[in-house]
């Protein structure tokens, strides 16, 4: 680990959570399901899936994948809008939601993954 | 402004997620890092929305740096997804389920334990 790792992964970090905030902004509130963080999600495992498909050159993994993509999606804003969900009582978004996020999310990974090893 | 604290809160947040990945578990054959991670952040994120942003009277830029901002970008669910495929591209189906499993319901667990605890705090 050197110093330029860890500015790659900031530098990463820091416009992915700005990316990630606007967009929730703009998409949570308007559908059923929070829309925004599905987004973001779906969005960044494809992306991460390409990076890694790619095996790209492992200062641009840490700015692009690990800084931008790691921050850019979240696990805690899902398990908490998730809860939300099961407490309401609200059944069918929160299978909706789960189903969307980890079957579709895993097989765009998958997709991107595939695309990226096409560009080695 | 706020959009600034965010993005500052989320380098720390990647920064710190980066450091524990190189740094504990390394080499295994499971990744245990990201899901150590996510699983705390579930917490985290629970105990901080329902409790300590209630008592700990904060201007709203900073509760969502430290919501959004830091515990959202020490998450990650790309991550996540790509480790999935990878257990999946390396045969080791029952661990790649299992992966998903533990992320799907340990998560909301840990959520949920950070609903209780503030609930638990709040009452004494």
């Amino acid at each position: 680990m050197t110093i330029v790792h860890l500015i790659m992964v900031g530098l990463g970090g820091f416009f992915g959570a700005i990316a990630r905030f606007l967009i929730s902004k703009q998409l949570n509130a308007k559908a059923a399901i929070p829309l925004g963080t599905l987004t973001v999600n779906l969005a960044g495992a494809f992306l991460l899936g390409m990076i890694s498909g790619a095996k790209a050159d492992p200062t641009l993994a840490l700015l692009f994948g690990t800084g931008f993509m790691g921050a850019f999606t979240t696990f805690s804003t899902l398990k908490l809008e998730m809860l939300e969900f099961l407490l309401k009582k609200q059944k069918w978004q929160f299978y909706l939601y789960t189903f969307l996020t980890y079957i579709i999310g895993i097989f765009l990974a998958y997709l991107g993954y595939l695309l990226g090893s096409q560009f080695q | 402004m706020v959009y600034f604290l965010v993005g500052i809160a989320g380098a720390l947040g990647a920064i710190l997620r980066y450091w524990i990945g190189i740094s504990l578990f390394k080499g295994a054959s499971f990744p245990f890092s990201t899901l150590t991670i996510n699983l705390i952040g579930s917490f985290l994120l629970a105990w901080f929305t329902t409790n300590l942003f209630k008592r700990v009277s904060l201007p709203p830029m900073i509760t969502t740096a430290i919501g959004t901002g830091f515990v959202g970008s020490f998450t990650t669910f790309s991550t996540l997804s790509v480790e999935t495929v990878q257990l999946f591209h390396d045969e080791k189906i029952v661990l790649a389920v299992l992966y998903v499993a533990i992320s799907v319901i340990g998560g909301l667990i840990m959520s949920r334990l950070g609903f209780k605890c503030s609930e638990a705090v709040q009452k004494s």
